[in-house]
């Protein structure tokens, strides 16, 4: 009886070692990157700056603020944030309220052909010809009508109001009440929990999207995202060239490339940061409605 | 005939609403969805940029043939299955270890930090992860100087100039990043299980390890069956997004993935036709084998998607 005391005692120690081990591989890389984003540059190409900022400064930040590069993208990020997550969620919400009407006409057809699409794709090129062809090349449009509706997201939205009270719907329609009406007046109201679930994935995915503003953003500059620019940065270091644009106040000891990156990297970061762990409940709820599925 | 159309136009009267509300939905599908698969024919022509799509010549199987012949055939092949492969056997086991050992954290808050921590990185894009790990990989990087104070190096390596680790590095990061997100659906899973399964296991004098290789394994089986199935699906994938962004010229041998060369090919070299026989290729395999690891887990497993 002792001894197999003792060995689950064992056990419980390590996995507690095991999960504060893990706590810290996940944590540790970002608190990496904010000391170094708060200390001087030259202190930073020196090395070794690991738990602590060493000759804490401000100007990485300021610098990054100053450059007007770097305010347009995140001025653009903002925008197309908040627009393509707005949009999308009122626009894929509406579909699924139809579709989740079995005696809609015809709904067995619409269900196929969307499923259909949550499997097969046409694939990059045709995709980014289709694109072109559309005239969203170079345009803010891009970020916002090709996410506009998701097939994943309406099933969510879907299991959702078919568990809405018919009653409620009911007592609307005697009043006169038509179906769009009742989308906008009844049912989106009561449906909080599902459209910020929806809502907090389209927006982090928004958010954190690079690759749309590499490959359809290819002559307005400024219409780049700040991950896309951020993505330019580490892999060409064009940050250099930031560094060089910058007044020769500002351009001394205290900042250099690396810790201009580092700075972009914590702005870029902390809006998600600060979002995730109050939200996270429903993104929980959301990962779980979509897996009922089935 | 003519009653039945008179009462579907009724139907249809009745419900304009429902229907227009789900109209632009099918329009998005078929411009966005459709249209690219329509597309696709392309991959049987020769496509110049100037065409109008349909009116190009046939070319047959002709960009398929080349693709099998291409001296980079077998390389992309080799590198997209091998890190898919990799990624499916630790990638895809590592959350449900981590699900289990979180389980046995007995104090709830501890277990709820745990978990809060560990689906950070998941909300981080892979420009930043890949940022991180750009700057920790190179010769003077954290890591490098870790493994020097440690005696394992004695000078710095470029780990991502050098192609025999891409592979090591592609699913590491991965983990790093699902670890805690992958989790949750199992976590989820296993709080659903019937608290009176282990009361009677416990009767019978089953320990903690026989609880969860008796009890949990078996009622998340289903779980784990529907997911391995999506994994299966992803093989030809091998996760773009991560990889575009550790991707360079020195480690290309190992990191030149499907996807990578259908870029390369399409966006980079504007060969339309090629790349879009290569990413039809891929898109084919790919429902293949989420076919057949669906019809194998309903076998075995009497879970399945569809």
């Amino acid at each position: 009886m002792k001894k197999k005391l003792k060995k689950v005692k064992f056990f419980d120690v390590l996995n507690i070692l095991i999960m504060l081990l893990i706590c810290f591989v996940m944590i540790y890389p970002i608190w990496f990157v904010i000391v170094n984003s708060f200390s001087q540059g030259t202190e930073v190409l020196k090395g070794g700056i690991y738990w602590w900022p060493r000759a804490f400064c401000l100007e990485n930040y300021a610098a990054v603020f100053k450059n007007k590069e770097i305010f347009t993208a995140f001025g653009i990020t903002v925008l197309k944030t908040v627009a393509g997550t707005v949009t999308s969620v009122f626009f894929t919400a509406m579909v699924a309220y139809g579709l989740s009407k079995s005696y809609l006409v015809g709904r067995k057809f619409y269900m196929v052909f969307g499923i259909i699409t949550m499997f097969f794709s046409g694939g990059l090129i045709p995709y980014f010809l289709l694109i072109k062809s559309l005239g969203m090349l170079d345009s803010f449009w891009v970020y916002i009508i090709p996410s506009l509706f998701s097939f994943y997201n309406a099933i969510i939205f879907m299991t959702f109001f078919r568990n809405i009270p018919q009653e409620m719907e009911e007592s609307a329609k005697i009043d006169g009440a038509n179906d769009f009406k009742i989308f906008l007046k009844i049912i989106l109201p009561v449906s909080g929990p599902v459209i910020a679930t929806i809502a907090l994935f389209n927006g982090v995915g928004q958010w954190n999207d690079y690759f749309t503003g590499v490959i359809y953003i290819t002559n307005e500059q400024w219409l780049t995202p700040i991950q896309t620019f951020l993505y330019k940065i580490i892999s060409e270091n064009s940050s250099t060239r930031i560094v060089a644009n910058m007044p020769a106040s500002v351009r001394n000891s205290m900042v250099t490339s690396t810790t201009i990156k580092y700075a972009t990297m914590v702005v870029t970061t902390f809006p998600i940061v600060c979002v995730y762990p109050f939200l996270q409940k429903y993104f929980v709820q959301g990962i779980m409605v979509g897996s009922v599925k089935g | 005939m003519k009653e039945k159309n008179k009462i579907l136009w009724k139907r249809i009267k009745q419900q304009k609403y429902l229907l227009l509300m789900v109209l632009p939905g099918m329009i998005w599908l078929l411009v966005f969805c459709y249209l690219p698969m329509y597309g696709c024919q392309i991959a049987f022509q020769n496509y110049r940029i100037t065409d109008v799509l349909g009116t190009s010549d046939w070319a047959g199987l002709k960009w398929f043939a080349k693709f099998f012949q291409d001296p980079s055939f077998f390389q992309v092949m080799k590198n997209t299955l091998g890190i898919s492969f990799l990624k499916l056997l630790f990638g895809f086991t590592a959350p449900i270890i981590f699900a289990l050992l979180l389980n046995e954290i007995r104090n709830l808050k501890f277990k709820r930090v745990v978990q809060t921590l560990s689906y950070l990185p998941h909300f981080l894009s892979w420009v930043i992860l890949g940022g991180i790990m750009i700057t920790w990989l190179s010769d003077t990087g954290v890591i490098n100087r870790v493994l020097i104070a440690m005696g394992v190096l004695d000078e710095g390596v470029s780990f991502l100039a050098k192609p025999q680790y891409f592979w090591g590095i592609s699913v590491i990061s991965e983990i790093w990043k699902e670890l805690g997100w992958g989790a949750i659906i199992y976590l989820a899973a296993i709080s659903g299980i019937d608290p009176s399964l282990y009361e009677a296991a416990e009767i019978d004098g089953a320990n903690r390890f026989q609880k969860l290789w008796y009890i949990t394994l078996p009622e998340i089986s289903g779980t784990i069956a529907i997911l391995f199935i999506l994994q299966v699906g992803g093989i030809m994938g091998s996760n773009f997004d991560q990889i575009f962004v550790l991707h360079n010229a020195l480690n290309d041998p190992a990191s030149n993935v499907i996807d990578m060369f259908v870029y390369k090919i399409g966006i980079g070299n504007a060969n339309y036709s090629y790349a879009t026989a290569i990413g039809l290729f891929r898109s084919v395999i790919s429902l293949l084998l989420l076919l057949i690891a669906n019809k194998v887990t309903a076998k075995l497993e009497g879970s399945s998607l569809f």
